[in-house]
């Protein structure tokens, strides 16, 4: 698989200087075409299956009775569904934030621990891993948040402010990039997030594999990067605003087709 | 609060759209809520301080999909406009050269940045405008500058004839709330993002005869 990345490198760094106008997403395109015979999120996608049924933590207990939301141990489907209000926490959460509670209840991990240990380090990347594979078990099927429970829609007017919410040193807020057709941040092109961007795009692609710096982004590093990049203060990881969100984006992809876990450039 | 509710839920009810009503808060409830939810859901982190929450005026009116009122849009551009620090010696020009490499940069005031000192900083410039025409990776989300003094008649920085596209320009790049109230673009002056000197740089950039920009 290594090699087929290298070659496929090589191939497009050959190509961009004649093919420098060509649209970028057009670039993404090929680029993903190059490598969907090995897209690296499969290794996470194992890691995630076996940390899902391996017994851990002071329990001593899998993760297969956690429930997602279509019932304890239930993962396929559950993906397009998030975030969605559960009883037993009685609150609207997102697929990670649901992770770190199955992790406590069943497993006996510290959940604020895990939730305060940064991106990319010791049980973050399991927390990765798990979102990964779970992603990847709803693979083609299409964006169906519930709306019924009145939090899940107090939790989608919350994130639809979050989303125009103007702030920090640049006036920015998450419509500056991505509340229009057709825009761009240099060379990349910028999904609308205000309505279904189109099966695979925006919140239909995270978690993702990032070629340009090795790494598995989960929804939440992508907001979290985002809000870097936006200038703002740094996020709690499964902070309220960012389930919002999550809610926001995934009920206005309703419909949209996941390819998730992406690859991205 | 609960009797604001009730009100705008009788409202509602009397507009035959009683079912959602009884659990979905009314719109100004949910403003409070997110607001509160912003405060509580980031922190602290290296420059990037909890106070850039705080809204000011045009933030704050800027903060939804619909534009604010015409009078607070146009309250808004008249505060920013009172803002505008013009340069020093009446010094608008500095050195293409260097305005180009601001306009590459875009760096600055994020929480993984160590300073918040404007010679730390970028201007962003191609992030969401197209500048020079040879450098193909530019943004689309602000308009294209490509021949911007060349398409305003700009022959010499000296003319009089060029002085109000010359102070509009040096203004939109100091506040460009002072235009349009909801401008994407950042205040770069008023905010010191960028210093005199470095605002100079970049209106030779753009107004600059010289420049590759108006070639």
């Amino acid at each position: 698989m290594n090699r087929t990345i290298l070659v496929g490198m090589a191939a497009l760094a050959l190509g961009a200087g004649a093919q420098a106008q060509k649209s970028a997403a057009d670039g993404i395109a090929e680029y993903r075409r190059m490598l969907e015979d090995g897209n690296p999120a499969e290794l996470f996608e194992a890691k995630g299956e076996e940390l899902w049924k391996q017994p851990r933590g002071p329990k001593g207990a899998s993760l297969e009775r956690c429930d997602l939301g279509l019932g304890p141990g239930v993962v396929k489907g559950a993906f397009v569904t998030l975030p969605r209000h559960f009883a037993d926490t009685a609150r609207v959460q997102d697929l990670e934030s649901r992770l770190l509670t199955c992790m406590e209840v069943l497993q006996g991990l510290n959940a604020a621990g895990i939730a305060s240990t940064p991106f990319g380090r010791g049980e973050q990347n399991n927390l990765t891993a798990l979102a990964t594979w779970i992603a990847a078990q709803s693979r083609g099927m299409k964006f169906e948040l519930p709306q019924a429970h009145p939090e899940e829609r107090k939790s989608y007017e919350i994130g639809k402010r979050a989303f125009f919410f103007r702030g920090g040193s640049h006036d920015f807020s998450c419509a500056s990039c991505h509340g229009e057709e057709g825009k761009r941040i240099r060379m990349q092109e910028l999904p609308n997030l205000t309505k279904n961007p189109g099966d695979g795009v925006g919140f239909a692609a995270w978690p993702a594999y990032r070629v340009s710096n090795g790494q598995m982004w989960s929804m939440q590093l992508r907001l979290n990067d985002c809000f870097r990049q936006q200038r703002f203060p740094y996020p709690g990881f499964g902070s309220e605003a960012t389930i919002a969100l999550g809610t926001y984006m995934g009920v206005n992809a309703k419909g949209a087709q996941s390819i998730a876990p992406a690859i991205k450039r | 609060m609960h009797k604001i509710l009730l009100t705008s839920c009788t409202a509602a009810a009397a507009a035959a759209l009683a079912a959602g009503c009884a659990s979905t808060p009314a719109p100004a409830e949910l403003d409070a809520l997110a607001r509160q939810v912003m405060k509580s859901s980031f922190r602290d982190e290296g420059i990037a301080k909890i106070d850039r929450l705080d809204q000011d005026l045009g933030q704050a009116a800027c903060s939804s999909d619909q534009p604010p009122a015409p009078a607070l849009a146009q309250q808004i551009e008249t505060q920013a406009l009172a803002t505008l620090k013009w340069p020093a010696g009446g010094q608008y020009f500095g050195d293409w050269r260097e305005g180009e490499k601001l306009a590459q940069s875009g760096r600055g005031m994020t929480w993984s940045d160590a300073s918040a000192a404007p010679k730390d900083n970028g201007g962003n410039c191609y992030n969401c405008h197209q500048i020079d025409q040879a450098e193909i990776s530019f943004g689309t989300i602000g308009p294209s500058l490509w021949h911007y003094g060349r398409t305003r008649g700009v022959k010499s920085l000296a003319d009089p004839a060029a002085a109000p596209i010359v102070q509009y320009t040096w203004g939109k790049l100091w506040n460009s709330k002072a235009y349009a109230a909801c401008s994407n673009m950042p205040r770069f002056g008023h905010k010191q993002l960028l210093d005199e000197t470095q605002i100079r740089h970049l209106m030779s950039l753009l107004l600059d005869p010289a420049s590759p920009v108006n070639q």
